[in-house]
């Protein structure tokens, strides 16, 4: 079937909703497109970093002599030469109440913590000679003990991190509410599990780049940066280089992939900017995939310990969560919020457990700093619940979907209140409608069918269906402050209505591949009735757009896009009233449709009123000349979008190797303002949980030595190691939104992981096996296959 | 400190003849990138995994991270920039974008290059073919399938004679 785009005349109101082809792909497809390494300015040099090849060892030695001999070496700095100009430290955004602040040095301070701590930076004037430069860096460590294992660091003989933490234990953190001892005194038996969420490392496909300038005479810095957030990196780069932020001008051009790492404070934006200032010529810094792996953070890294108390029936009355979080060597940007009010607050899932006890122990082990991964603690959370719903299943011998359908909160429940917290409300959703939906998309009976007669036959599928639901498009200002979050929710729109009804809009969101040139324009062509092809869409410069948040936590559409619809609509009140002075009739009896106003004594369009506005020659009282609007829109409150997956898969129980058969994705994420864009984040989100749930793990040794050091040891998923993805949506409109949008990026990555491993163990259920760790790789499930026969025959 | 030894190269790129002095260490896709300001084609790994950094040699799509320019002495390099025009892309790249099978487009120029090889080997891949032939790229945004489907179009409207593909 060829997909078609839609016809050209398509009516600019019905643009929401249209499956527009981006108009950023062109300039992508032709290689036309810049990303960071792209960017050449004249007299530009490189940088190149040493880091650290112990996980835990103290500085004896630091000699840049070497380096400085280099003929095509500019300069060679450390610690010291920051310390002498009073930069940094760098210090963490989202702190949780009552945590122990390790203290982070951009350059290590005598100490190195983890492989991949950066220690000294050198500048030449070319790539290669800046990696043979960093070679002649001499340092000599003593190693010290290390530990890249959460539980072990806690442990009461392990060797102490930072001075300021006692027994590695940042800080611990609680949520809560209902009768949680009541509910297991009374219950019919409990459930006990353990789950590791895997540590993951985001492998945008982009590394990670900076190119700074720095001019002299008007002290004026410009960075470019891979960034999904140009104006936050602005702002704390600032801060901890101690310039000021009207001096500081920060360019996110294209966007290779963020997912959630492109939007911390790493040393590296203040030590490239650094040098560019002192050697007064622009410095390029550019990782290399294996530098992505020690020197970008990396996600997830939970253990977590769980108990459910249960009816017979399969009722769950009560839950008991303690999570073990690895938070790493140092706390990155957002990294306390993520197990804790990202994560344990939603352990309930899509379920009525009105007692609930959770416990998070933030942790730091000698390893990457861990932070926010597509989901951020919502997919950490997804699998703890969906995978206890299953073991619940397990324990009873329920069918695992009749489990869900007895505890799934109904329709009639919203808005709802789990465990009568204070901070958050399911505001709607329709959980049994996208379930069965899923099972009937999947066929779930009949492959139960189909499962018994290949297993007469030896071969063994897996068929399971999982829910999840999640709390995203970050939010409401004053509540950010009230969990510890230094920064607003709130996200700008600008619209510039030009002279001649052409119309630029500015936003503060930031894309890195979400496709905001199109949508964006989707949305203020559709409420200013224009045709798409004159309203162009503007983002990632600080010099053209003053302030935003930027794009995490889903929040384009719901609340980016929700400012460009009210920033839209302002636009119009403002030509409304002067078209209406125009043709001298009352404002509130003209028309508009299509571009034009309507009113008893004639019309006018929109482009002309653009034109009268610009010449403000005759203005309505009170008005100022133009129609331009600049808006911050705050959010009523953060929105849930919810779904249900499910999926077929077939195991090979003599090699271990998991097919993927069939994915079906059933998503209510609100209203779609491109459902071409919408499908794609579905997939891709699915794709990155099929990843954590089958492939991927940053894996440490015992000695906290990275093994994942590169693309050959850390298993991305391939074009052949994934099926295709049936897509269906259901539309209910966020009741909290002017758009009704309730985000999508992250959706796939929370349903997928607890899917898979819910098949691969239906798979697997008659080797007696109910539960294996991610990532199922091959190994991992051929000893449990192995182990299980041995304890069958024995 | 010796001054690193470079050689002279001669290569048509993108029809045009290029000289250039490159040492011996300097892979193809670095001299590509930053002596011919060719940025279109990209660096995504250290380890010849990802495939952003596929070009045509000779004809035939490489791994442009896993030459040596010196090897390209005397040979014709096509790369992304020479694939379409802003007014009319080429119905590779035109099926991508109408399949959505691009989102942060950083893989992409690989892709169409990974993409026009299984074409030439392969006029009428099915799914199992195509997902086989490209699993030397790797894309982390869109989950492969629109560019699957996207593959599947192209070759449709190839055999269709609906478009002019030259491979």
């Amino acid at each position: 079937m060829t997909r078609q785009p839609p016809p050209l005349s398509v009516d600019a109101r019905s643009l929401v909703g249209a499956e527009v082809r981006r108009r950023e792909d062109g300039r992508l497809l032709r290689g036309r497109a810049i990303f960071c390494d792209d960017v050449q300015l004249p007299e530009m040099v490189y940088a190149a970093f040493i880091r650290s090849p112990h996980a835990h060892a103290r500085i004896t030695a630091l000699d840049t002599s070497g380096a400085l001999a280099h003929p095509a070496v500019l300069c060679a700095l450390t610690l010291e030469d920051l310390d002498k100009a009073g930069v940094g430290p760098i210090k963490p955004n989202w702190v949780v109440s009552e945590c122990h602040v390790p203290r982070r040095p951009v350059l290590a301070d005598g100490t190195v913590r983890f492989v991949g701590e950066p220690v000294a930076v050198v500048v030449a004037s070319s790539r290669e000679a800046a990696v043979d430069a960093a070679e002649l860096v001499q340092v000599e460590y003593d190693p010290l003990p290390a530990v890249s294992d959460a539980e072990a660091a806690l442990a009461a003989d392990s060797v102490p991190i930072h001075e300021n933490v006692p027994g590695n234990l940042i800080g611990r953190w609680d949520i809560g509410g209902g009768d949680v001892e009541a509910a297991f005194a009374r219950a019919h038996s409990h459930v006990k599990l353990r789950l590791e969420n895997n540590r993951l490392i985001p492998s945008a496909l982009e590394p990670r780049a900076i190119v700074a300038q720095y001019e002299a005479d008007t002290q004026q810095f410009t960075m470019h940066v891979s960034s999904q957030m140009p104006h936050m990196c602005r702002r704390w780069v600032a801060e901890t280089l101690h310039v000021p932020e009207s001096r500081l001008r920060v360019i996110a051009p294209e966007v290779g992939g963020g997912f959630g790492s492109k939007m911390h404070l790493y040393p590296e934006e203040i030590v490239v900017p650094f040098c560019a200032r002192l050697l007064q010529r622009p410095v390029k810094w550019t990782e290399t995939r294996s530098e992505n792996h020690v020197a970008t953070t990396h996600g997830r890294a939970h253990t977590e310990y769980i108990e459910a108390a249960v009816e017979k029936d399969g009722r769950i009355l009560g839950m008991k969560l303690r999570t073990v979080a690895n938070m790493g060597a140092y706390l990155s940007n957002m990294a306390t919020g993520i197990p804790t009010v990202n994560c344990a607050t939603f352990g309930t899932g899509c379920y009525r457990i009105e007692n609930y006890q959770a416990t998070v122990d933030l942790v730091t082990t000698n390893t990457v700093p861990v932070d926010a991964y597509r989901g951020a603690g919502r997919p950490e959370a997804a699998y703890i619940i969906e995978r206890t719903v299953d073991a619940v299943a397990n324990h009873l011998s329920l069918d695992p979907c009749k489990v869900r359908e007895l505890n799934m909160i109904e329709k009639g429940e919203f808005p709802y209140q789990p465990y009568g917290n204070p901070i958050f409300t399911f505001d709607s959703g329709d959980y049994q409608q996208s379930f069965n939906k899923a099972k009937e998309l999947i066929g779930y009976d009949q492959t139960r069918q189909r499962q018994r007669e290949m297993r007469a036959g030896g071969r063994y599928i897996g068929v399971a269906v999982t829910n999840y639901n999640e709390i995203c498009g970050v939010g409401r200002s004053h509540e950010l402050a009230m969990v510890g979050f230094d920064r607003g929710g709130w996200e700008s729109a600008a619209i510039r209505v030009h002279s001649d009804g052409t119309v630029t809009f500015l936003t503060g969101s930031m894309p890195s591949g979400q496709g905001h040139a199109t949508s964006y324009a989707q949305i203020v062509a559709a409420e200013l009735q224009l045709p798409l092809e004159s309203v162009d869409v503007v983002y990632g410069d600080t010099a053209m757009v003053p302030m935003g948040n930027g794009t995490y936590n889903s929040r384009s559409m719901p609340v980016g896009g929700s400012a460009a619809k009210r920033c839209a609509m302002l636009v119009l009140e403002k030509a409304r009233a002067l078209a209406a002075k125009w043709l001298g009739d009352d404002a509130s009896t003209l028309r508009y449709e299509s571009g034009k106003f309507h009113g008893e004594s004639g019309e006018v369009e929109f482009a002309q009123v653009a034109r009268l506005a610009h010449l403000a020659h005759m203005l309505p009282e009170g008005q100022t000349p133009g129609l331009d609007v600049d808006f911050k829109y705050e959010p009523e409150a953060m929105s849930s979008p919810h779904g249900s997956h499910a999926a077929i898969v077939e195991v090979d129980v003599e090699t271990g190797t998991v097919k993927l058969l069939k994915y079906v994705a059933v998503d209510d994420v609100g209203t779609l303002v491109n459902p071409l864009l919408a499908t794609g984040q579905v997939h891709g989100g699915v794709v990155q949980g099929v990843g954590q749930a089958l492939f991927e793990l940053a894996d440490y040794g015992d000695d906290a030595q990275l093994l994942s050091g590169s693309l050959l040891d850390y298993a991305l998923p391939k074009f052949d190691q994934v099926c295709s993805i049936e897509s269906h949506f259901f539309e209910t409109p966020s009741p909290t939104n002017p758009l009704g949008a309730k985000g999508v990026g992250e959706a796939g990555a929370c349903a997928a992981p607890p899917l898979m491993v819910a098949a691969v163990c239906d798979a697997l259920s008659p080797f007696g096996i109910s539960h294996l760790d991610m990532p199922l790789t091959a190994p991992r499930i051929w000893r449990a296959i192995q182990k299980s026969r041995e304890t069958e025959n024995s | 400190m010796v001054e690193e030894k470079t050689y002279p190269i001669q290569l048509t790129v993108n029809g045009r003849q290029r000289a250039l002095d490159v040492n011996a260490r300097k892979l193809l896709v670095h001299a590509l990138r930053d002596d011919l300001c060719l940025t279109g084609t990209h660096v995504g790994c250290d380890t010849s995994q990802c495939g952003a950094c596929a070009v045509e040699v000779g004809g035939k799509t490489v791994k442009s991270c896993t030459i040596l320019a010196v090897q390209v002495d005397g040979e014709t390099v096509q790369t992304i920039e020479s694939i379409g025009t802003a007014n009319e892309l080429d119905p590779v790249q035109a099926a991508f974008k109408a399949c959505h099978a691009l989102q942060c487009g950083y893989c992409t120029p690989g892709m169409v290059m990974a993409t026009r090889e299984l074409l030439r080997r392969s006029p009428n891949p099915d799914e199992d073919m195509i997902r086989d032939a490209l699993h030397g790229n790797i894309c982390r945004c869109t989950g492969y399938h629109n560019i699957v489907e996207a593959v599947q179009q192209v070759a449709m409207q190839v055999a269709r004679n609906e478009v002019r593909l030259e491979l």
